[in-house]
């Protein structure tokens, strides 16, 4: 295998804005980049790559392999599949990073098969092996029962889709600087076989899980839709976010934007507070990986321990209440 | 309008569990199900072909108890079942998966309008497989897709994305993959039952698909599983119990100690 010493992250962007796995994917590049002694390269597909460089600079990109084109504006999974599997072929890097977003998991899985490509899914942390020279790939499956290690032993690029909010972001500096290698791809050959008619954001005014800092979340164990009142409080309280188990969810009492978990959303916050949650393991899957948990449970058996930092048994109408007014005095 | 859904037999992740010895996957007794998102993605087959008539055909890929799964989607409304299985195409990864169901799409005699996945399988949580077919199989893709409706050459469908939807427009034969929040399932019906309990199902193999052996099975696959093991669990957590007052000062004054709070 003749490849590049490279490792690549896929700089996912619509309309000029880069997406935050981004440089969440270069923050932890940058450590394998480290112990492989591959360059760290970015591949931005877009219609107008400039303006983002630096960015991709500042947080590690050595290389950017920039591929323009207006029809690359938005996400369209003909033209952007093309691109990337036409680069994957002639610059051969070793190793390709992508976002495991709604668009990470269209394209990583259709360029994988249009080589021979391995692709790990939702790695939740990657490694290197130096003295077999491949990447470690480690991912919950099973709903999070079980962790396993994946590996591409024979086949190149070793590809991976990596979960949000699970690596944290760190910047290299404000000025970083970089070779940037300018690609065409003939997309003209490209047949029209869907048009993307409407794009919806639905959640601009709602509290924003994926970034907050503190996120407080009820399970079944509030009693009723009217009892999200205390959490909610707290979690003013505290400056974050609501969260929700899909228990909830499902009984209608809180929308589907806020469940967290396998099926909801992933979140890696400073603090999170479970309040009567079980701890499915499918609940587990979206929070475990924040900084801190603190669970709040009647039942002293309830798996949510298992993973808690620091664990509360008692009423939750009685603990959350007080919680929040503690908080509060501390705060006045 | 002929439709094509693709469902996968898998664990009831419920009711998995690991033993923490052996690092391995209690299995024994644990109640294989219609992975989930399947369940969604038939669904939409089914309500298409209410509305404008067809015919559902559904194709597993598994060991030979997989065909349970199919006489279930055979109750549930389904016209076809096939099941796609051979000991050579065991261990396969979601490449080879790809590759052999798409092998067997292609031999299904009737053109396919749509084909339908689930939006991932709960065993492997990849969702890799739908997009691998579509490409296999030469049609266009979109992904988490919660409505589908029928127009003149194709069909308009919203997508479930980050932070919203898209709208698409996208010509036929097309593939979709199925979130759970597209629609409410329906019961099976007792007489599709009964029948479905008697019904063919053929079996296509190694022989039947005539595939290129270097790209099925485990030699098929680039990925290949190195190590499982627990996940791990917190070790210095501290449990606190007593007057809500009091565990509620312990917790802060904890918190202000680690400099969280
Ligand atoms: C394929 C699949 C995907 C799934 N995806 C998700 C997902 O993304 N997110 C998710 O959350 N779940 C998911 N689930 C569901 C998951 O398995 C659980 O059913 C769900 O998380 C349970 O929610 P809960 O903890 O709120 O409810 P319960 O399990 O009913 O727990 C309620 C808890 O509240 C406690 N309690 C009750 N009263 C009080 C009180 N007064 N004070 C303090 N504590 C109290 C109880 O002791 C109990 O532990 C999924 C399941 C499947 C099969
Ligand atoms: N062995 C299989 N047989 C039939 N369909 C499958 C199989 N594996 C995966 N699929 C389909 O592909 C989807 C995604 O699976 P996965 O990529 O494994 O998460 C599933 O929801 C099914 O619709």
């Amino acid at each position: 295998m003749s490849t590049k010493k490279e490792i690549w992250v896929y700089a996912e962007q619509e309309n000029g804005k880069l997406a935050g796995t981004v440089f969440e994917l270069l923050s932890e590049g940058r450590k394998l980049a480290e112990k492989s002694g591959f360059t760290l390269c970015a591949l931005l597909a877009s219609a107008d790559g400039k303006p983002m460089h630096q960015e991709l600079f500042n947080y590690g990109a050595k290389k950017i392999y920039n591929v323009e084109d207006p029809k690359l504006v938005t996400y369209q999974n003909d033209y952007f599949a093309k691109v990337v599997d036409q680069l994957l072929k002639s610059e051969e890097p070793e190793i390709v990073l992508y976002g495991a977003s709604t668009i990470g998991r269209s394209i990583a899985p259709t360029v994988a098969v249009m080589g021979w490509a391995g692709l790990t899914a939702d790695c939740t942390e990657l490694d290197f092996d130096t003295e077999r020279n491949i990447l470690l790939q480690t991912r919950p499956a099973f709903g999070g029962n079980i962790m396993a290690t994946i590996i591409c032993p024979d086949h190149r690029p070793q590809m991976a889709t990596v979960r949000s909010n699970v690596f944290k972001k760190e910047k290299v500096g404000e000025a970083e600087t970089g070779e940037v290698v300018d690609i065409t791809v003939d997309l003209s050959d490209v047949p029209e076989r869907m048009k993307r008619i409407e794009s919806v954001e639905e959640e601009i005014n709602m509290v924003d899980l994926k970034a907050a800092e503190y996120i407080v979340s009820g399970g079944r164990g509030i009693g009723g839709p009217e009892n999200f009142d205390k959490i909610e409080k707290l979690a003013s309280t505290l400056g974050g976010a609501v969260g929700a188990s899909r228990a909830t969810v499902d009984a209608g009492w809180i929308s589907h934007h806020h469940q967290v978990g396998q099926t909801g959303k992933t979140v890696c916050p400073l603090i999170y507070v479970a309040c009567g949650i079980s701890g499915a393991i499918q609940h587990l899957a979206g929070m475990q990986s924040a900084d801190l948990i603190i669970a709040i449970n009647k039942d002293p058996d309830a798996p949510i321990f298992d993973v808690a930092d620091f664990g509360l048994v008692g009423d939750l109408h009685e603990v959350v209440p007080e919680f929040t007014k503690q908080i509060e005095a501390l705060k006045a | 309008m002929n439709i094509v859904v693709c469902i996968k037999q898998v664990p009831d992740s419920d009711k998995v569990t690991i033993d923490r010895e052996t690092n391995r996957l209690n299995r024994a007794g644990v109640p294989s199900i219609i992975n989930p998102f399947d369940e969604n993605a038939l669904e939409m087959a089914l309500q298409l072909k209410d509305k404008h008539g067809g015919k559902v055909t559904v194709v597993s890929m598994g060991p030979p108890q997989a065909e349970e799964a199919l006489r279930t989607a055979l109750s549930l409304g389904a016209d076809e079942a096939i099941l796609v299985s051979d000991r050579k195409f065991g261990g396969a990864d979601t490449w080879a998966t790809s590759y052999t169901l798409t092998l067997a799409l292609k031999k299904i005699k009737e053109p396919i309008d749509l084909i339908l996945f689930g939006k991932q399988a709960i065993d492997g949580d990849t969702a890799q497989v739908g997009p691998g077919v579509a490409h296999f199989y030469g049609v266009p893709m979109i992904t988490y897709a919660k409505e589908c409706e029928v127009t003149e050459n194709g069909f308009r469908v919203k997508q479930v994305t980050d932070r919203g939807y898209n709208l698409w427009e996208i010509e036929k034969p097309a593939a979709l993959t199925v979130v759970k929040e597209a629609n409410e399932l329906r019961m099976p019906n007792l007489r599709k039952k009964l029948a479905a309990k008697k019904a063919e199902i053929p079996c296509w193999g190694f022989d039947d698909l005539n595939p290129d052996e270097e790209k099925i099975g485990l030699s098929g696959s680039p990925t290949k599983v190195n190590k499982v093991f627990a996940p791990p669990i917190k070790l210095n957590k501290e449990i606190l119990s007593g007057e809500p007052a009091d565990m509620v000062k312990e917790l802060i004054f904890k918190l202000r100690e680690k400099k969280v709070l």
